[in-house]
């Protein structure tokens, strides 16, 4: 059970910078797509900067290894196009409308919000309904 | 204490969100993504009658992620509810405009509005929708915001780069053609 103790702390950092970021908010969200603000742009280009340049860095450094003693590699997605702008599309309209991806859905659960609950709930069915139709969708 | 209380700018929180890549191939070789969960989550609780073969493997192996996703909520709650900030959302004065026009309140100290988010058969069957759209989205383009946005792009892959702008494109439509719509005709 220790060994999972760093990816509780890491989760909870996140959560917590989701809600005071106001980047788990439905207001924000709605300026963000409107282009009224920098807030959630600065949130994702600052997030994706720093995730860039600290992943060279453990590139320079060689094949240095995790704390459990693995080597550290990056998956690659698979390739693939078709999946990725249609699943990519619904997504983001759902994400238009309620305000919550996937991230702030369990921070927001977390705050005691019942409406992200519901969120949360809806997300699970939909995750199971991919799973069913999988085979039959173009990918 | 103020810090823990009040709303943290874009470049203390963005970096930190970015640090969640490294630290997570740091801690254990991990790639780091929330969605995920919501497909273990069904693998938790699918029913032996009804497999489907999506949801048939050993999701032990992903404790750890779950673990993750039980953080995130109770980060949530020290953020949202313990260290909870009683000030409204700073919205642009464009923004304020514009959610006035569509008919919503301003927001008083909530991040999500009342309006969509009050317990009623309405809006929970709303929420229900949306939350369809975005799990069924988010396992079809293979991940979300933080898989794709995040570590997708921030390693140079390509795909990430098509699910991002899938996920953009919708988010503007919806956010353009229908939210305006949702409260007022």
């Amino acid at each position: 059970m220790f060994r999972y103790l760093p990816y509780l702390l890491v989760g909870i950092l996140f959560g917590f910078v989701l809600v005071k970021s106001e980047a788990a908010s439905w207001y924000r969200i709605q300026e963000m797509f409107h282009f009224q603000s920098f807030h959630m742009f600065g949130i994702l280009f600052s997030a994706i900067i720093t995730a860039l340049v600290s992943i060279q860095i453990v590139k320079r450094l060689g094949h240095k290894k995790a704390l459990d003693g693995q080597v550290i590699d990056i998956p690659e997605k698979a390739p693939g196009t078709v999946s990725y702008v249609l699943g990519g599309l619904i997504f983001g309209f759902g994400w238009g409308l309620v305000g919550l991806c996937p991230g702030p859905m369990f921070a927001m659960a977390g705050t005691g919000s019942l409406g992200a609950m519901v969120v949360l709930a809806g997300a699970l069915h939909g995750t199971w309904l991919y799973g069913a139709l999988k085979q039959h969708l173009p990918h | 204490m103020d810090w823990l209380i009040h709303p943290w700018p874009w470049y203390v929180a963005g970096p930190i969100i970015g640090l969640m890549v490294p630290l997570m191939l740091f801690i254990g070789n991990r790639s780091f993504g929330i969605s995920n969960n919501l497909r273990h989550l069904c693998a938790i609780t699918q029913p032996p009658m009804v497999e489907v073969d999506f949801f048939r493997y050993n999701w032990k192996e992903h404790t750890w992620s779950l673990v993750f996703v039980i953080g995130t909520a109770l980060g949530g709650y020290l953020a949202g509810v313990v260290f909870a900030d009683p000030n409204p959302v700073q919205l642009s004065p464009a923004a304020q405009d514009m959610l006035l026009s569509w008919g919503f309140l301003l927001p008083e100290g909530k991040l999500v509005p009342d309006e969509l988010f009050l317990t009623s058969v309405r809006n929970f069957t709303f929420l229900f929708a949306c939350g369809v759209l975005v799990g069924f989205g988010t396992r079809y383009a293979g991940g979300c915001t933080s898989g794709h946005a995040i570590t997708g792009l921030s390693t140079l892959q390509l795909p990430s780069l098509y699910a991002v702008l899938g996920i953009f494109g919708g988010g503007l439509i919806a956010s353009w053609f229908l939210v305006p719509h949702m409260l007022v005709g």
